[in-house]
């Protein structure tokens, strides 16, 4: 990625970020606000009351066409032809030989699916699956919607302030919503579709917006006593206590699913079909059968282990490696997410780190490192 | 006492043969919350430009070069505990550790305060 910021794109809130003092840094090819205060406040209060996250670098888009779903399924392991009307699934885009090109949400609208993938791979995502998907299935790429994400305990509280509305009289409203449901409302007759998700293991929501009423939602909620402005910074320390894995660092097209610890992005029957691509390489591999597995690890004393360093045996051999880590604001220590031998990945393990000629010692831990805390639908 | 600074933002304070670095107030702002700071040894003889220390905020871990070459003779113990000092009292507080300066014509390649504000002021 190139660091010269004429070449980088504009968000459609870019100026709003830069007039609250944000420190902007190139991201996924755009401009994006790394921090506003700081990462560790933010990334409290994101815990503590909402953050309001401006993820419109990332990749909305509408599949639609007769079997869509079915189509969709050749190229992603979720069972997205059983998905309900305004459900949502966390699946992942496989590549011919199984390894990961990109993890991602599926809406089902109820008319089409909607999806959102990472920023950095959108255009990949795009033109692979326009390759692989049938002719009468159509694409859509939505690049005049924005999307934020508003993060925290507080955040059905703060969003219910907003007089949103529902798109149809009797429709439910956004605080109606379970943890993977979504749904059209309005908002002052803009269209908005929210869905009740995140990636920062916090209740919240994820708006799609049209670009040029972005503005105008981002100053209602910040407007709100519970509601701050979170940049990327924290985004990443959030979604690393949370055991969520980020795509380029943690999943890879080199890595297979079950290696990345996915395996509850398999469906029991999508498992028995195995009709995906690289179905048969990578469910040889299913439960426990791969070589390497990224588990999470608490780091011994207060230096954070980074992505990259080696994971190494007694005699220094390198035998893993670091994909993520830092601090943990809410536990105070360093954490961190590592790929380490089949052999070596249960919780409780010793296994040392290298970095910088120094060791250090780490153990396995169970992920997610603090409770999710979604808002999910009551089990009867 | 003088103090001197660097482009890689430590600022270098001389009293005699001995010089107390750390990181500027610049520096810290841009580093954000810092968790750790690892010190060099005691002992350690440093040329200039050699990594001396290395910072750790929530996100990134940064390196840290010997302003000039020395040997360290105390590091901030007080970091240890309460890495923040930096993000505090950078240029007071958070020093990083003392050295002999065994060279003491490097301090030539330094900048002085007024012309380190008009380096960071061009940033």
């Amino acid at each position: 990625m190139s660091d010269n910021t004429e070449s980088l794109k504009q968000l459609p809130l870019g100026e709003w970020h830069r007039g609250l003092g944000a420190r902007m840094v190139p991201f996924a090819g755009y401009e994006m606000p790394v921090q506003y205060e700081g990462v560790m406040a933010e990334h409290i209060w994101t815990r503590t009351e909402a953050g309001l996250f401006d993820v419109s670098h990332m990749g909305q888009l509408n599949l639609s066409g007769d079997g869509c779903a079915e189509a969709l399924e050749a190229i992603t392991p979720g069972n997205l032809s059983a998905l309900g009307a305004g459900k949502i699934r966390y699946t992942l885009l496989l590549a011919q030989d199984g390894g990961i090109l990109d993890d991602l949400m599926v809406t089902n609208t109820g008319r089409n699916l909607y999806l959102v993938v990472n920023g950095a791979t959108k255009h990949d995502d795009i033109a692979y699956m326009q390759a692989q998907l049938p002719d009468h299935i159509t694409l859509d790429h939505l690049e005049d919607a924005a999307l934020l994400a508003l993060q925290g305990p507080k955040a059905g509280v703060a969003l219910a302030k907003l007089n949103i509305k529902p798109f149809e009289a009797g429709w439910p409203v956004p605080t109606d919503l379970y943890f993977m449901e979504a749904g059209p409302f309005l908002w002052n007759d803009v269209p908005l579709g929210i869905s009740r998700s995140g990636y920062t293991g916090e209740d919240g929501f994820e708006i799609s917006v049209p670009a040029e009423h972005v503005e105008a939602l981002a100053i209602a909620l910040t407007d709100l006593e519970e509601v701050r402005p979170i940049g990327l910074g924290a985004r990443d320390s959030l979604r690393l206590e949370a055991g969520l894995p980020l795509y380029g660092h943690d999943m890879t097209p080199d890595v297979l699913p079950v290696e990345a610890n996915l395996n509850f992005a398999f469906s029991k029957v999508r498992r028995e079909e195995g009709n995906f691509a690289g179905a048969e390489r990578v469910l040889a591999q299913y439960p426990d059968k791969a070589e390497t597995k990224r588990v999470g690890l608490f780091v011994d004393g207060r230096q954070p282990v980074r992505e990259g360093a080696d994971v190494v045996d007694n005699s220094g051999n390198v035998i893993g490696k670091v994909s993520s880590g830092g601090f943990s604001p809410t536990l105070q220590r360093p954490i961190a997410m590592a790929y380490v031998p089949m052999e070596l990945s249960a919780t409780g393990t010793a296994i040392t780190v290298q970095q910088r000629k120094k060791q250090i010692a780490c153990t396995v831990a169970d992920m997610p490192f603090l409770p999710h805390n979604y808002h999910r639908k009551p089990k009867i | 006492m003088s103090r001197y600074f660097t482009e890689e933002h430590e600022w270098v304070d001389v009293e005699g043969d001995t010089a107390t670095i750390g990181i500027t107030e610049y520096a810290q702002e841009q580093l954000g919350d810092i968790v750790f700071v690892e010190t060099p040894e005691v002992g350690a003889t440093l040329e200039q430009g050699d990594d001396a220390a290395v910072v750790e905020s929530v996100k990134a871990a940064s390196d840290v070069y010997a302003a000039v070459s020395g040997e360290v003779i105390e590091v901030n113990e007080a970091l240890e505990e309460e890495p923040a000092l930096v993000n505090s009292s950078a240029e007071e507080d958070g020093w990083f550790y003392r050295a002999t300066l065994s060279d003491k014509d490097e301090l030539s390649d330094l900048m002085d305060e007024k012309a380190y504000k008009a380096f960071i002021e061009n940033l």
